[in-house]
């Protein structure tokens, strides 16, 4: 098989010390990556648990009937729910029955609060489309038709700072994400200024052998490559395992706020990629730094 | 009349802002000649060396090699000339975590050369300067002696059109010295064009047809008359 890239490697590894782990160099990776991987799972769980919020509650609302008269407060919350039921964009209606909001109430009131003539408001759960949501003020005009006690809570309305709160939360998991690249960037650079120190003497001789610039960066960008490969996969694993145990303490507290902050499993690919689009930011790096030094030598 | 492989004009180097290391420099090289670069320690032979080999940018003047102005070469073009030039350094410059082996195949590595066509030329090579048997010692576990050969092995491994030595002769014993400067005669009979600055002045009455160039305080000097710009005849002189 012909393979040049690889005889040109074989020879290239004879040009440079050996011992590629023995700096520093792979464990500050290993230590950065670990530290993306576990931002970029943050921000991915957050956003999917944000999501989840979203399209789970958000686009619903509960319609109050406050009214004193227990009578009137059956026929308006009757003639609501119906003409909920007929307009387009509103699936889902549902009368909350009294005995649920009684359970509801009982810490504050008592058993049988609304038997016991404390005017309890009737209940009314629907959901919405997007469009409806859109129009809430359509769709309370012609509740308050039928029923004027008629008073609709918009759940995306209390859920809101919620909702922003993991926005927020979300944006910095992926700032933490750009920020430890560009210190593995840093790193990287640092790192090739070292090794232009230390290899100065042959890099000249090199040089003066009529070696090209691309011939030498190769050599340095090979050894970067293969560092910030191996500190990437250590990082990746150590933070798997943080991510594994961390899943297995959130499931068992059993909150349905804290569940939805659930991990789909094709964010691992993408968390997966991230050692990999590390070594490649490093080899990059390496190389420009290697260039733009050696541009600067004879 | 013999075609010039290099050609010096005018040529000045300053380090940094001090006086001029170099002042004043011309003359011209033919094609297959063999030159002695002798003067006092401090005079600047490694400068004017280090000048034709590329390492340096002259201050001012005017450099040609291979027909070519050097002075405002593009550095991308540097390489190729600098793969027609074999230079034995006064320091050595060895590698220090390769063996004798891997520092005479450097040069045929940089210019591509395939690993299973290096074994051949470079186990000649060894042999060639008696190392034979330090193939795969470390330049740190060889005497200053035998790393000035593998020096000089790593210089001409790659048949150069221009040898340039510096002090190649100053670690080893007057036999050895005569050994290599044998070996040099032979590659100069072959069309190398050889450049080797020394004090010893032993070797210069060894070589038949060398010419010298002489340089003192930063001015070439020219005893045998044989360097002026544009050369006259005749060009080779002496008989030992
Ligand atoms: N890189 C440098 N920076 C500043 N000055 C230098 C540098 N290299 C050489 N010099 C000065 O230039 C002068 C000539 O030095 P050079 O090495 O060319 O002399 P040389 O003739 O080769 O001496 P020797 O016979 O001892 O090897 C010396 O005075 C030296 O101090
Ligand atoms: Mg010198």
């Amino acid at each position: 098989m012909n393979l040049p890239f690889f005889s040109a490697s074989q020879a290239d590894r004879r040009l440079l010390t050996e011992g590629r782990l023995a700096g520093p160099m792979p464990w500050v990776i290993a230590i950065m990556m670990f530290m993306t991987v576990l931002s970029a799972a943050g921000g991915i769980g957050l956003n999917h648990a944000a999501r989840n919020l979203t399209t789970g509650l958000s686009n619903r609302i509960t319609v109050q009937i406050v009214e004193a008269n227990p009578d009137e407060r059956a026929v308006q919350a009757r003639l609501a729910a119906e003409q909920l039921r007929d307009l387009p964009g509103v699936s889902n209606v549902r009368r909350v029955p009294d005995e649920e909001i009684d359970a509801l109430l009982e810490p504050y009131i008592g058993a049988n609060g609304s038997q016991e003539g404390i005017p309890v408001p009737a209940l009314i759960d629907a959901d919405l489309t997007d469009a409806a949501h859109a129009d809430l003020d359509a769709i309370e005009a012609v509740v308050g038709d039928v029923a004027p006690s008629a008073r609709i809570d918009d759940h995306a309305q209390f859920l809101a700072p919620l909702t922003g709160l993991i926005g927020t939360l979300t944006w910095l998991a992926f700032a933490v994400v750009i920020l430890t690249a560009s210190a593995l960037a840093a790193a990287v650079i640092l790192a090739v200024r070292s090794a232009l120190n230390t290899h100065g003497a042959t890099i000249e001789v090199l040089h003066l052998m009529g070696a090209t610039d691309a011939q030498i960066a190769r050599l340095f960008q090979r050894r970067i490559a293969l560092d910030a490969l191996f500190g990437g996969i250590v990082g990746f694993l150590a933070a798997a395992i943080v991510i594994l145990l961390l899943g297995q303490r959130i499931s068992a507290v059993g909150s349905d706020l804290l569940g939805g902050i659930s991990f789909p499993w094709a964010a691992w690919i993408l968390l997966a990629l991230l050692p990999l689009a590390g070594a490649g930011l490093a080899t990059l790096v390496a190389r420009y730094t290697m260039v733009g030094a050696l541009r600067k030598m004879l | 009349m013999a075609k010039s492989i290099a050609q010096f004009e005018n040529v000045g180097l300053r380090y940094g802002t001090g006086a001029e290391t170099l002042s004043d420099i011309s003359f011209t090289l033919d094609e297959g000649g063999f030159y002695f670069l002798t003067g006092p320690s401090g005079a600047g032979k490694t400068s004017l060396l280090k000048l034709l080999y590329l390492a340096l940018r002259p201050s001012r003047g005017l450099i040609r090699l291979f027909d070519e102005d050097v002075v405002t070469l593009p550095r991308g073009r540097l390489p190729g000339f600098r793969r027609r030039i074999g230079v034995v350094f006064q320091d050595f410059r060895l590698v220090p975590h390769l063996s004798a082996f891997d520092n005479i195949a450097l040069p045929l590595r940089v210019s591509g050369v395939e690993e299973k066509d290096l074994f051949e030329p470079v186990s000649e090579m060894l042999a060639w300067v008696g190392l034979a048997d330090r193939s795969s010692a470390r330049p740190a576990t060889l005497s200053g002696g035998e790393q000035q050969r593998v020096a000089i092995a790593r210089a001409v491994i790659g048949r150069p059109e221009i040898l340039v030595a510096d002090e190649p002769t100053g670690n080893v014993d007057p036999e050895m010295a005569a050994r290599l400067l044998h070996l040099f005669d032979g590659l100069n009979k072959l069309g190398t064009t050889l450049v080797v600055a020394t004090h010893d002045v032993h070797l210069l009455s060894r070589v038949a047809n060398a010419a010298m160039i002489r340089i003192d305080g930063g001015r070439l000097s020219d005893p045998t008359g044989l360097l002026k710009n544009p050369p006259r005849e005749p060009r080779r002189r002496r008989d030992s």
